[in-house]
């Protein structure tokens, strides 16, 4: 337990302090900072899914006027590093996925460049690649951990004893599709060698761990590295560790010491060097007695990583914690294959491992003859059924009641398939939410007095998700101070060392960070301090807590019409109610919950990176193709949260709250298009062929 | 992306020449289509010849009492025109269905038509693709085909390697509704100016799959004309995607209907994302002149356009859901016509 702040800026639903510079378009983004004379890179792809270069010709690229510098594996420089395969730019003529990174063409215009690249003619030796994801693949394998340190699997009680004893077992097989992240803003840089440093701006979810990379890659010290990031154009996970765009132009740049030198992604780039999220394919059995309640849980999980880096989404994890049951499995299983490297989408594990669950909730409510919201608080655990905490907050239930209040549940008719309004058919459905409560072991904030005023310094990350804006609110209420009074400067290595931006546990880390900070400026210096007195704190002089299990909760509520003909899909109306401890801004919140939940409608209903397993690529490689929800798919989207207070992890009272919108998201909406047409889609996106036969 | 010499000429008669002097030269509209085209190296001329002032940005009566539309207005302003939202609501819905708002207001009337057919493939210059690399095969067959043809196909797989196959659709909305207007194209090329028949415009695969019009080289769509037809002010357009808005139709249907008591008097019926070309889907229309005008005979009249589809297998499913879909389309957009819903 811990004292929390007296909030008073904390709460206030200020407006953004960099909406403005946004909104005119003077919020200056990576590749836009203004440098003179900058060189532009596009590189080169492998256009095969494995194998072996065998020849690359420059001669026609290096030919045009204006190209600066044709970098292959064959002159490029030699890495410090190369322990991170997908890091290892270059350094090898092996490929390991098509679109893989072969070359770099850098030149005095962008379009140059990309002509360039166009003319370098590399040949390989094709070798035979497996990139197709199958519940059965041959060389499935149980990583050591799943992302980032959970156990690969763990098994409570005797799960086949439970399951022969249940009354009702729902056994199905659900599975969620492969997803790029597509921020907004591609992943792009400027980036200058001077001859012994480097000058990075670079849009990333954390200019501290993007510099650690680079230095590792390079075998640069960091003080000859200063990474800068005022602004991204959104991340969503895509941007919290380095691709190997950044060591490109890295690279690019120390090859032409004292010119800068810009490198954006196309978007048709993304789908191969960015990240995703793995398709999962999730076996599911729940087992439970005639009342409801759960004897047995499985979750078995199998997804894929690439051959040349592991990545292991924890997709099983959820179920570890969400509700009671006497036994309970959950494992995962990895298939390596010859793909481009998996990464952090928006709430890794908790987002994908929370659609089968939610949905087999829902299959087992109708089994049962339960209404889901009352499925669900009847398993509802006095304490983390995993490790037996308690929780520092669980308020599930009343985030479920709160919402069907809000939402009209009452009353509803159980009954799949019997509304119609008109050409629609109509149907609601509901699932629950989690998110761990996470703080980062490294933080440091700097407090200092200056000019009358209160100047907090952070390495810290705004995604868009109003860290800008947020950290002063606490810096205030930390200080004891208006928050007018106070300015947070982030986004640049030269302030203390910050944690990065994922796992929703910014606010947690820097927030705690800073209100050391502020506690040991004001032992220090009292109230009235001198120009220039400055106290530092770091996150682990902040208090912690060992002895609870820490989530935020939350639920989400679909309203889904499928129109009789087409079975196209239309959601206008989404309503969730979370409990993340203390909201410390509703305007930012309300946002990162809408967005979230939005992502969510996006992942259930369009977003399918197709792969073509015969080339080794995602077919719809651009976002023409690859749909990402309009505001015409949704109609009424709304956000609430409940009052809480969770003094057991942080001054704050705050969790995190920038995934959790996602999570839960999909299965309500599967749930709610069961529920208007009675097809029950277990594969998501829930598209309209899925439907279509089944409609009258 | 390829350097090329860009030129605005003062006429289109200019224009037309400019481009006939350069085998390798391209006209420029909007740009919506063509600028992506330039980028991904899909699209590589010498010359890109800018007639965007040049053509006509008026939309005129005509004596017969059609209209014809500049080749230079806007997709934006010819949905918001009075006389297109009266007496033509099909091609007033079939523009508002396209593209975003964004791209609707730089699109033109004449380009519009003329944007290549649609396919992952034929964009990624790193994949077979005989349209954009003839004799080079046809990397979709078997590959993504949501979004590929079921209509004017040969087989449900055909050769993937054969030089002339091509399973793309054309993606314009607009042009769904102009073929079933029976529009009329007004072409300015080197040998004058001539006027041929919309639905003749687009052209199937054939045995070159890399044209996608008749349209010969140095052919300038100038305008497009709209023939007076009545029961065209009782149409409308059916655009079924896999999101509510910028997106390409997996199938659409634009339909006018002349019902006389529970008979059809007349019918005009295309569909759009099921072929290479705009499909004017004439079997149907045989089928339903003089017919009852029942949701039976909808049905049976688009099982009849469709009995020649042929399904596309592919990685996601293949696209054999457009079949039922097109079928249940087709009928439901007669059906709300004849009980006079507009949408």
């Amino acid at each position: 337990m811990t004292d929390l702040l007296e909030p008073r800026a904390m709460g206030r639903d200020l407006v953004r302090r960099d909406g403005v510079q946004k909104v005119r378009g003077t919020a200056t983004y990576a590749y836009e900072t203004p440098v003179e004379s900058p060189a532009f890179c596009h590189p080169v792809q492998a256009t095969v899914a494995r194998g072996r270069i065998t020849g690359i010709d420059t001669e026609a690229a290096e030919a045009l006027d204006g190209v600066l510098a044709v970098l292959t594996s064959e002159n490029a420089e030699r890495l410090a590093s190369t322990d991170d395969a997908e890091l290892a730019v270059l350094q090898s003529p092996d490929v390991a996925f098509r679109g893989q990174v072969v070359g770099v063409v850098v030149a005095e215009t962008s379009e140059l460049a990309r002509q360039g690249a166009d003319l370098v003619v590399v040949t390989y030796a094709e070798q035979e690649h497996d990139s197709a994801l199958t519940v059965d693949h041959p060389g499935l394998y149980a990583p050591e951990k799943v992302n980032p340190s959970y156990d690969t699997d763990v098994v409570q009680g005797d799960v086949d004893a439970e399951l022969a004893a249940s009354a009702v077992v729902v056994s199905h097989t659900y599975a969620t599709a492969m997803v790029h992240n597509n921020p907004l803003e591609p992943h792009a840089s400027t980036a200058l060698w001077d001859g012994s440093s480097l000058t990075l701006w670079d849009s990333t979810q954390g200019v501290h761990p993007d510099r650690k990379a680079v230095c590792t890659v390079f075998g640069l010290e960091e003080e000859q590295v200063r990474v800068v990031c005022p602004y991204v154009g959104g991340g969503f996970g895509s941007k919290g560790t380095p691709h190997a765009n950044v060591v490109l132009v890295t690279m690019a740049a120390r090859a032409l010491p004292g010119r800068p030198v810009k490198l954006a992604l196309t978007r048709q780039q993304m789908f191969s060097l960015a990240g995703y999220r793995t398709p999962t394919i999730q076996r599911m059995q729940l087992g439970a007695d005639r009342d409801g309640r759960i004897r047995a849980l499985t979750l078995d999980v199998v997804e894929q990583t690439s051959r040349i880096k592991e990545f292991a989404e924890q997709t099983g994890v959820p179920a570890r914690m969400m509700y009671t049951a006497n036994a309970r499995r959950t494992t995962h299983r990895l298939a390596a294959l010859d793909v481009p490297v998996p990464s952090w989408f928006r709430a890794p594990g908790e987002c994908p491992g929370m659609f089968g669950p939610e949905v087999a909730m829902d299959e087992l409510a109708h089994e049962l003859g339960i209404d889901p919201i009352e499925l669900r608080v009847r398993n509802d655990p006095e304490r983390d059924p995993e490790t037996g905490q308690p929780w520092s907050s669980r308020h599930l239930v009343e985030c479920l009641r709160e919402g069907a209040e809000r939402f009209g549940w009452a009353g509803r008719d159980p009954r799949p398939g019997v509304r119609r309004e008109g050409r629609w058919l109509v149907g609601t459905g509901v699932a629950s939410s989690v998110y761990p409560t996470m703080r980062q072991a490294q933080s440091t904030a700097d407090v200092r007095f200056e000019d009358g005023r209160y100047v907090v310094e952070i390495g810290a990350a705004d995604l868009g998700t109003g860290a800008w804006t947020v950290l002063p609110q606490i810096a205030a209420d930390a200080l004891g101070v208006d928050v007018d009074d106070v300015e947070v400067r982030i986004g640049d290595t030269r302030y203390p060392i910050a944690s990065v931006a994922g796992g929703s546990s910014g606010t947690n880390t820097w927030g705690s960070a800073i209100a050391v900070a502020a506690r040991e400026f004001r032992g220090k210096f009292g109230t009235d301090p001198r120009d220039g007195d400055e106290a530092s704190g770091q996150v682990d002089q902040a208090d912690t807590d060992d002895e609870h299990a820490t989530y935020a909760f939350g639920a989400q509520f679909v309203e889904a019409r499928v129109d009789v003909d087409t079975g196209e899909v239309r959601v206008p109306r989404l309503l969730g109610v979370f409990a993340c401890g203390r909201i410390l801004n509703p305007r930012t919140a309300r946002s990162q919950f809408i967005g979230g939940m939005t992502m969510g409608l996006s992942m259930a209903l369009h977003e399918n990176s197709v792969w073509d397993p015969r080339i080794g690529q995602v077919a719809n490689h651009d976002l023409a193709e690859y749909h990402v929800t309009v505001n015409a798919d949704v109609g009424d989207v709304q956000a609430h949260w409940l009052d809480e207070e969770d003094p057991y992890v942080n001054v704050m009272g705050a969790k995190g709250i920038g995934e959790i919108g996602i999570v839960g998201t999909a299965a309500a909406v599967s749930n709610a298009v069961w529920h208007a047409t009675g097809v029950r889609v277990r594969e998501l996106p829930v598209t309209l062929d899925r439907l279509l036969t089944a409609l009258p | 992306m390829k350097p090329f010499a860009f030129a605005r000429p003062g006429s289109v008669a200019e224009a037309v020449r400019e481009v006939s002097a350069e085998p390798n030269a391209v006209f420029l509209g909007g740009g919506t289509n063509l600028v992506d085209h330039l980028k991904l190296g899909v699209a590589r001329p010498d010359l890109v010849v800018d007639v965007r002032t040049l053509t006509s940005r008026e939309t005129t009566d005509t004596a017969d009492g059609g209209l014809l539309v500049g080749a230079a207005v806007s997709n934006s302003e010819l949905a918001a025109d009075r006389r297109v939202r009266e007496h033509y609501p099909v091609l007033a819905q079939a523009l508002l269905a396209g593209a975003n708002g964004q791209l609707r207001n730089l699109a033109t009337v004449g380009g519009n038509p003329l944007q290549r057919t649609r396919c992952v493939y034929f964009q990624d210059v790193t994949t077979a693709c005989n349209k954009r690399e003839p004799g080079s095969g046809c990397a979709a067959v078997g590959g993504y085909t949501r979004y590929h043809a079921v209509l004017g196909v040969p087989a449900a797989l055909p050769d993937a390697t054969a030089a002339d196959t091509c399973i793309a659709t054309h993606p314009s909305d607009m042009a769904v509704a102009l073929a079933a207007l029976d529009a009329v194209v007004h072409v300015l090329g080197p040998q004058g100016a001539r006027t041929l028949p919309f639905r003749e415009l687009h052209r199937l695969p054939g045995d070159d799959p890399s044209r996608d019009t008749v349209l010969g080289h140095g052919d300038l769509v100038t305008a497009i004309e709209l023939p007076p037809l009545p029961m065209a002010a009782r149409s409308t357009y059916r655009k079924v995607r896999d999101r509510a808005s910028y997106a390409f139709a997996l199938v659409s249907v634009a339909a006018a209907l002349d019902v006389d008591g529970d008979t059809v008097r007349d019918v005009r019926l295309a569909l759009g994302g099921v072929a290479h070309v705009p499909w004017r889907a004439t079997r149907a229309e045989e089928v339903l002149r003089g017919g009852p005008a029942t949701e039976h005979a909808f049905r049976a009249a688009a099982e009849a356009e469709l009995a020649a589809a042929q399904p596309q297998p592919g990685v996601d499913g293949g696209n054999g859901f457009k079949i039922p879909l097109l079928t249940r389309t087709i009928t439901a957009t007669l059906r709300d016509l004849t009980e006079g819903a507009t949408s």
